[in-house]
Parts: structure tokens; sequence; C-alpha cells
């Protein structure tokens, strides 16, 4: 079939040419599917990758929807580098939403400066402290970290509903399911009047900055290499691979924490049973297509969000179904794997000899 | 006498979509390949087989279609992952998103309808055995295939040179490949024989457990079927022990409720999670057990061969 | 030519595309009416959302070339909903906002769109573009109410709760008294199954109520899965929402349907007529906001009688399903003798009324 050979180096243009060949052939696959759902393709690929680039409305909405992603993408990216595989990103951001608006609301009616920072500390704190019942796991008895991580995060959107459903609930809400509205001082700052941008959007790229530093610059980054490229490498530097767990899953946990405060004090502002909506599923794409660099985690997040947000402009104005999103998201990271084969290895075709 | 036996049937039907799911799950994961796409290959399964039932108004044409297309969209995984060494994970949580994308879009116009209800097993003789006959001799046909196909993989893996090449595939590729075996053919026939399981577990629950399509109406059973192999430790007859706790624990609940009792439904919910997670703890705790039956090379990069 | 001017060119010709279908699609007739709508879930689920689209339907066919509507489907009730609403406000006359989490999201975007007019289906917050609408259905859970009480042979009625909210407390409130009243010996099993929607799980638990003894079953949650078991396993149940008479032909004896569409016409109309003006409908059987698809033939005539004078009585306003004297379930007395209950009350319900077994969730 295909025959591989590893690259002696790596082209660098390659970099920015893998995910926009994939972009590319993800946008091809897309335009043949709207010919068959009959839409005009051309028309709809407009309505969602350009459109909302051409408004304030569009550019502020792609703020809000992309900063959960980011902050949780470049958690993620931290372990998947040092080979630690959690997908339960969306668990610790449910719960760093709970515990942080939970906070907020424990207050009630104080208010003042101190609020915010406070949440924001109780839900980094949870969600590392969430993100670490894995990593202990794996660290202390070699526990499947995918499997617990992902059980956990059922049990986290469960709890939520549990507490929205109870001790959380409005007492002036007519017994709905959803907690009073957070007053304004459990509320981010807006940076462009009128639209929903909110400082958030601002953390997130002071965190891309410094991840950015903290890779390239810092010992850290290193070890977290080694650690999942060779783990015998890591005996030799001192750093235990239990530390390096460790470290991803508190960074991991905490971040994917702070994206839920964010995301409550944010757009939200109160708690809902419906805050967790698969960001921390779809985070594990925006971390993959941004190559597990901050950089490029930045701009695959924003690409990410941008297809929600057509997604849902091309179903209002073309009445095209709402799976299209998905589906475009899958087969986008289909390319992008199949096409990072391409910068890695040669490839050449042979025949096919198979035999058991 | 009659209500035990009856929640003894709730509990089989509920899981056998579980147990077809994750016996294949765990031929793949035995071959030392994590496929995190089984939601989306479930999903896949339901819409292809109620369409073509539909279509056709035959229930094994309908079966065969799953089979065909959930091998199909695992055929995808397979080439990305072991020809193009793309990250299992990733290709995986790429393969439940396409799925379930995939399946409202073909789906669309087939909610609404009704297909026949799916034929059982319809032996007198065996059926009228007071108490065993109901127990065991009510079901529908793929009842007793997913009896079968655990019982089948359970042979196949411990009884056959076949199977103890894929169980060597999975725990070190690379001595299975220097003995001469081609382990990417291994891995891809197997993720496809997964892929064709998921679709039979997805068939079960648009054909049989509920003989209608709609959007999303895996709800998350693949994910579990996943939790169910680790909860087995690998071992097939364990899939029964699995899929059936998980599938009890639903049922005993809603009879629980339904004799008065109050739970609290979310805490309640959460219990086959927590109880996976400790069985996790449990069985890696003992070091020998995971050693004898999981596969080492589980989510591991094999480049060597074509 | 070198990249830098390549890559210049590109972006001019996708603006030049851009600006193009942007005049393209902004074109459009200043008389013709936007009206909008925001699903939960999506179109095709065949039982709340469904329904939503059926009015959405019925008002594209009233009034044709006069109106233009839009929808958007599985809209989640956290972050996106605000989103999904402003995106119409920008360009829509009317917008209906369809699940009660649209509730703060609607009243949000309603401050900033003061020209736009909203209408939130099952919620409380009301402001001068915000109109509130909902169905008493419990109108309808009277009436099926009294249908399983007259039908059950075994005296058990099987009941698939979604989440404790008064809604859903009031319908098993008032099936529950209802069905006593034909039939006092009558017993209700109430799972709660912790979802809107999950068939496989509606299954399941119909199928334990089955079990446990029950013959009739009644849902208020929104797959058809439980009315396929119905039908499978030889008994009644009730429809939810929508008409699931394929679903269960033998099984079905009626179903509650959501019948927006007249409704949904009449607040076009007064927006095309320019009398909109924000209001708060709680419509019952008497708007034809609540329906009931035809009785089943298993039905006793008498029963069906019953049926009928008890519509006559809701509509008349001479009957109210609450109507005292009722004790809640510990036996304190909520309604005296003759007492109607009050709307506030029915809207907060978190009680249940004496003879109901089980305790609440939470």
């Amino acid at each position: 079939m295909f025959k591989l050979e590893k690259k002696a180096n790596i082209d660098k243009s390659s970099v920015f040419m893998v995910p926009l060949s994939a972009i590319g052939c993800s946008l091809i696959f897309v335009f043949i599917l709207f010919i068959l759902l009959g839409k005009n393709p051309t028309l709809a690929l407009f309505i969602i990758f350009i459109e909302p680039l051409l408004s304030v409305f569009g550019i502020s909405e792609l703020i809000v929807k992309s900063t959960p992603l980011i902050i949780i993408a470049l958690g993620l990216s931290f372990g998947f580098r040092a080979g630690v595989w959690n997908i339960g990103a969306e668990g610790q951001y449910t719960i760093g939403a709970l515990s942080g608006g939970a906070t907020i609301l424990a207050f009630y009616p104080m208010s003042g400066l101190w609020l915010l920072p406070v949440a924001f500390l109780v839900a980094i704190i949870s969600g590392a402290l969430w993100g670490m019942i894995p990593g202990i796991l794996k660290a202390k008895f070699n526990t499947n970290e995918i499997l617990v991580s992902l059980m956990l995060t059922y049990v986290a959107i469960l709890f939520l509903s549990a507490m929205v459903y109870g001790p959380l609930k409005d007492p002036d809400g007519f017994n709905f399911p959803e907690s009073r509205l957070f007053h304004d001082s459990g509320i981010l700052p807006i940076i462009f009047h009128g639209t929903r941008a909110h400082v958030g959007f601002l953390i997130a790229i002071f965190l891309v900055v410094m991840m950015h530093f903290l890779l390239t610059r810092h010992m850290v980054g290193f070890f977290i290499k080694v650690s999942g490229e060779s783990p015998r490498a890591l005996l030799f530097s001192g750093k235990s691979r239990n530390q390096i767990i460790y470290l991803s899953f508190i960074i991991c946990g905490g971040l994917a924490g702070l994206a839920g405060v964010i995301e409550v004090s944010g757009p939200i502002g109160q708690l809902v049973p419906a805050i967790p909506v698969g960001y921390g599923f779809t985070a594990i794409i925006v971390a993959f297509l941004g190559r597990l660099n901050p950089v490029g985690i930045f701009l695959a997040g924003l690409l990410l969000a941008l297809t929600y947000i057509g997604g849902e402009a091309a179903q209002i104005k073309l009445g095209l179904p709402n799976a299209i999103t998905g589906v475009f998201q899958g087969v986008l990271l289909f390319f992008l794997l199949a096409a990072d084969a391409y910068t890695k290895y040669k490839i050449s075709l042979v025949n096919i000899r198979w035999k058991i | 006498m009659d209500l035990y036996i009856a929640i003894f049937q709730g509990i089989i039907i509920a899981s056998t979509p579980l147990v077809l799911a994750s016996i294949g799950e765990l031929i793949v994961e035995k071959s030392g390949v994590l496929n995190l796409g089984v939601e989306g290959m479930m999903i896949i399964g339901a819409v292809s087989s109620f369409i073509v039932t539909y279509e056709t108004g035959s229930h094994l044409l309908g079966l065969l279609a799953a089979i065909i297309s959930s091998g199909l969209i695992a055929l995808i995984f397979g080439i990305l992952t072991q020809y193009l060494l793309s990250n299992q994970v990733a290709t995986g949580l790429a393969l439940t998103l396409f799925g379930l994308g995939l399946a409202s879009l073909i789906g669309q116009s087939y909610s609404g309808i009704t297909i026949e209800s799916f034929p059982s097993l319809e032996i007198d003789i065996l059926k009228n055995i007071p108490i065993i006959g109901d127990l065991f001799f009510a079901f529908d046909y793929l009842v007793y295939l997913s009896v079968l196909m655990v019982i089948g993989t359970y042979l196949f893996l411990n009884k056959t040179k076949r199977g103890l090449i894929l169980i060597a595939t999975g725990d070190n590729h690379d001595s299975a490949h220097s003995l001469g075996y081609s382990v990417k053919k291994i891995r891809l026939l197997s993720i496809i024989y997964g892929g064709a399981c998921a679709g039979l577990g997805g068939a079960y629950l648009s054909l049989v457990q509920t003989p209608m399509w709609v959007e999303n109406m895996t709800a998350g059973r693949g994910w579990i079927a996943l939790a169910i192999v680790v909860f087995a430790v690998w071992r097939p007859l364990w899939i029964f022990a699995g899929a059936y706790i998980f599938g009890g624990i639903t049922i005993i609940q809603l009879h629980i409720q339904a004799t008065g009792v109050n739970i609290e439904a979310q805490y309640m919910s959460m219990l086959p999670y927590v109880v996976t997670i400790l069985v996790l703890v449990f069985i890696s705790m003992n070091k020998n057990r995971l050693a004898v039956n999981a596969p080492n090379c589980l989510n591991k990069l094999f480049t060597s061969d074509i | 030519m070198s990249k830098k001017y390549l890559g210049a060119f590109i972006v001019l010709l996708i603006l030049g595309v851009g600006f193009y279908y942007q005049s393209q699609i902004t074109t459009e007739d200043n008389n013709v009416k936007k009206i909008g709508f925001i699903y939960v879930g999506p179109v095709t689920d065949f039982g709340w959302t469904y329904e939503h689209d059926q009015g959405r339907k019925a008002v594209v066919n009233r009034f044709g070339e006069n109106v233009e509507t839009t929808y958007a489907e599985s809209v989640s009730e956290g972050p996106d909903a605000e989103r999904a609403i402003t995106q119409m406000a920008r360009d829509h006359d009317l917008i209906f906002t369809t699940s009660f989490g649209y509730m703060n999201p609607t009243s949000k975007v309603a401050k900033k769109f003061d020209k736009v007019k909203f209408e939130h289906a099952t919620g409380y917050q009301r402001s001068d573009n915000v109109a509130n609408y909902a169905a008493r259905f419990y109108e309808g859970r009277h009436l099926i109410g009294l249908i399983a009480g007259g039908v059950t042979q075994t005296n058990k009625i099987g009941y698939i709760a979604s989440f404790p909210i008064p809604e859903v407390i009031r319908g098993i409130n008032a099936a529950y008294l209802a069905a006593s009243s034909v039939n006092p010996t009558v017993e209700f099993k109430i799972i709660w199954v912790n979802t809107w929607f999950d068939p496989g799980k509606e299954a399941d638990a119909a199928k334990a109520l089955i079990d446990q003894g029950v013959d009739v079953i009644m849902q208020h949650t929104d797959s058809a899965a439980p009315m396929t078991i119905a039908q499978e396993e030889g008994v009644h149940a009730f429809g939810q929402a929508s008409n699931m008479i394929q679903f269960g032909p033998d099984a079905q004896l009626t179903s509650i349907i959501d019948n927006w569409g007249p409704y949904y016409i009449d607040r076009v109309q007064k927006l095309i007529a320019g009398t909109w003006s924000s209001s708060d409908t709680w419509g019952g059987l008497d708007s034809g906001m609540v329906e009931l698809a035809d009785i089943s033939d298993d039905v006793p005539q008498v029963i069906v009688n019953l049926v009928n004078s008890a519509r006559d009585g809701i509509i008349s306003g001479n009957l109210h399903p609450f109507t005292g004297p009722i004790n809640k379930q510990d036996g304190s007395s909520w309604l005296s003798e003759g007492e109607v209950a009050q709307d506030g009350v029915l809207l907060g319900m978190d009680f249940y009324v004496e003879g109901v077994d089980g305790v609440i969730p939470n």
C-alpha cells in the first residue's frame, strides 16, 4: 500500500502547509457536500467562513467562542507533548465553572473587586484537583488516564446538574433549574462596548505568550518533551515520569477550570445545566490542528470557533442542517492527520503483499 | 418471580448493544490499537441499518448494511492510523464527530417512521420450559449472536493460532513483525471487525430496542463500551460481566424508582462511571493481572512494515 | 508574481466575492417580515422541537410571500444561545425562542435590540419587547388522566418523567387527580429518567414500568420510544407533543398535541398589522394550543363522554383541573372545597398532591 520512511529533517514550511492543505481539502469536501444537499456551495462557504469576519458582531463572537477553546487546548497540548492523554478536559472545565460560579454565588450579595480573583483561584484549584485524580491514579497505579479522565467527565456533568437542580437553584426562580444571575462584580468586563467580547480573551492571549515562552525557553518544556518522546532519556535528566504526569494534569486541569469560570462569569453570567457543550473535546481538535504549538493553537481555536459561528449563520440563512459543523470538524481532523504523514515521512506506493 | 424474570430480560436487552460494541473494541485493543470512535461507528450502524430495513423491509439486509457501513468508516480510521501513522486518540475523536454528523445528515428524512419489530427466537419447546424458557429462550436473534460472538472471541483468542498471533501483535509488535507477521494487516482487519461489531450494536438500538431512528440515539453508549473493555481487563468472557453490570445498574435503578423508593437520579447515574474507575484502579493495582491481559502496545505507534 | 502579491490577490478576490454576496443577501424587501425560531433540539425529533417547527410551517402557509422564516436547531442552552439569538436579531423582526433555558439570553439580547420583538416560551421574564407564551398542558394531562383511570385494568399507571421542574410536576399532579377521580384505587409509578431525550433510556423505563405491572404509560420526555415499547408489549400509552399514532397504532389511547400554529399565526398577524405588543399568554384547550389526538376505540364510551364533557368544561371555564378540596402529599391542606389554584402557585409547583407516592428528587 504505502511505504513510509522517516524524513531526516522536517521541512520548516510544512508547519504551515499541512494545516492549510488540510483546511483546503476539507473545504473541497464540504463544497461537494453542499452541492449534494442542493445548496449554493460558494454562498454557503462564504456565509460560514467569510461573512462572520466582516462584522463587529462576528468578530466579537469569534473572540467569545474561541476563548475557552484556546485556553483548554493550551493545557491539553502540554500533556499531549508529554504523552499524557487527558481527554477529560470537559469535566475539569465543568468543575471549574461550577466551583467558580458557586463561589460568586456564595458571597451574594457582597460585591467588590476581590470577588472575581477569588472565584478564579477557586476554579483553577478545583479544576487542577479534579485533573489530579487521573494523574494520581496514573502515577501511583498506572491506571489508564484516557478512560479515567473520560469517566470523570460524566461524573462532573452529573454533579453540576445535581447542584443546579438542588442547592444552587435560584430561590426566586420558580423552581427552574438555574442559579440566580451573578451580580455585576461577578461578571467579567467587556472589551468592546456593545458586544459580548470579554477580557477572558486577553487572558487567553497572555497564556499563549506565556506557554510559548515556557515551552521554548524553559527547562520544563524540555522535560515535557523528553517525557513523551523517550521515557528512558528522562531517567538521566533527573525529573521523574510521575512529576511530569502530575505537572501535565495540574496545568491542564487548572487551565480547563480557568476556562470554565471565564465562561460562566463572561458570556453566561449564571450557572445553568447546559454549561458543558463539548469545549473539552473540541479543544483536542484545536490542540492537534494547532500542532501542539501555542501560536498554532491560537489560530486553530479561532478557526474552530469560526466553524461554529458560521455553521449557525448558514443554518439561519440557508437552512443548512446543524450537523454540517460536526462533519466539517471531523473531516478537517481526518485530512490534517493524513497530511501529517507527508511532513514526517517520505511516502511511496508499494505493492500490497499481505500474508498472515 | 415474574418480575425478576422481567428485570433479567430488561437487563439483557439494555446490555446487548454494549456487549456487541465492546467485544469488537476488545479485539481492536488486543491487537494494540485504541479506537475512541466507537460512538461514531455505532451511530452510523444505527442509521444505515434503519434506512436499509425501512427501504427493503428486510432486517437481515439492515444488519448487513450496519456491518458494511460501520466497517467502512472504521476503515478510514484504520488507514489513517496504520498506514499514515496518525495519532489514534485524535483520529478516534474525529471518527466520533464525523459519524455523529454524517448520521444525522443521512438520517434526516427517516425520523418519525417505524419499522416492523425484530423477530425473536420462536422455538416453542424451549420457550415453554418453566422459568428457564423465559430466562434464556425468549430473546431476539441478536442477543444470541452477541453471546456467540463473545464465546467465539474467547475461543479465537485463546485456542487458535491466529488468536495468539493477534495477542502477540498487541503485546509486542516488533517481535511479531520479526516473526514475519504483517502487524498492520492484522491491526487493520481488527479495526474493521471492531467497526462492524459497533455497527451491530448501533443496529440493535435502531432495529430492536426502539424500532425507530432519531439523531444522537446512541446517547453516549459508545463511550461506555470503551469503559467496559477496560472493566473486563481485556478478557472476552468478562465483557458479559461488564456490560450486564452497566445495563443492570440502569435497569435496576428504574425498577427501584418505580416501586416508589426515592433515589437521587443524578448520583445514581454517576454510579456506573465511579464503579468503572474503581475497577480500573483495582485491576491496575494488581500488576500481574494487568500484565497478563493488557495489550502492551496499546496506542503505540508501529512504523516498520507495510 | 512573488508570493506576497499572490497572497494579496487572493485576499482581494475573497473580499470581492464576499462583498458581492453580501450585497446579494442583504437586498431584501422591507415589507417582508423576517421571523426567526430558535430550537433546542433537532427539527426531526418528532417531539417538542418538531411541533414548534410545524408551527413555523403553519406561519409560512398562512402568510406565504409576506413572511420569511428561518430557524436554528439544536442550539445549546449555554453560552451559544445568546449568540444565535443575536445573530437573528440583527435582521429579523420577530424571534421565537422555544425553550426555558433561553430566558436570560433572550432578555439580554432584547435589551440591545429594542426594535426587534421577542417571544420566549415557558419562562417568566417579560419586557416591552419580550412576550411570554406557554401552554396549559396540565389541562391535556387532566383529560388523559381521566382516560388512564378508566382504561387501566391493573390500576397501575406508569409515568416517565424528565426533570423535576414545575411543568412536569404539574402534569403528574393533574393526571393523578383526574385518574383517581374516575378510579380511586389507581396508583402512579413514576420514573425520573433525568433526560429529555434518550430513546434507549426511555424505552428501558417503559419496559421497567410494564414489568412492574403498569398497563398504561404516560410520558413527559420527548421521544416516541415509550410508545414503540407499549406497542410491542401490548399495553396502552399516550403520545407526547405530537400525534404518535404511527409508533403505536394499537397502543396509543390519544396524544397531547402541542399546537403552536394558531398562536404563531396570531402573533405574526399582529406584527404585520403593527399591533404587536408584549403579552403573557398561557393558552390551554380553549385557545387550541393544547389539543388531543383522536381517542382510541379501546376507550369505553362512558370515559369518552367524560373526557368530552371535561374538555367542554375546561374550555368554557366551568372546570379547572386543580379545584379543591386538594391536599398536599403530606396531608396538609392546599385548596379548600371549591377553591381553584392560582396560576402563580401552579407556575412554581414543587410538591405532589395527596395520593402520589414517592418523593420529588432533590
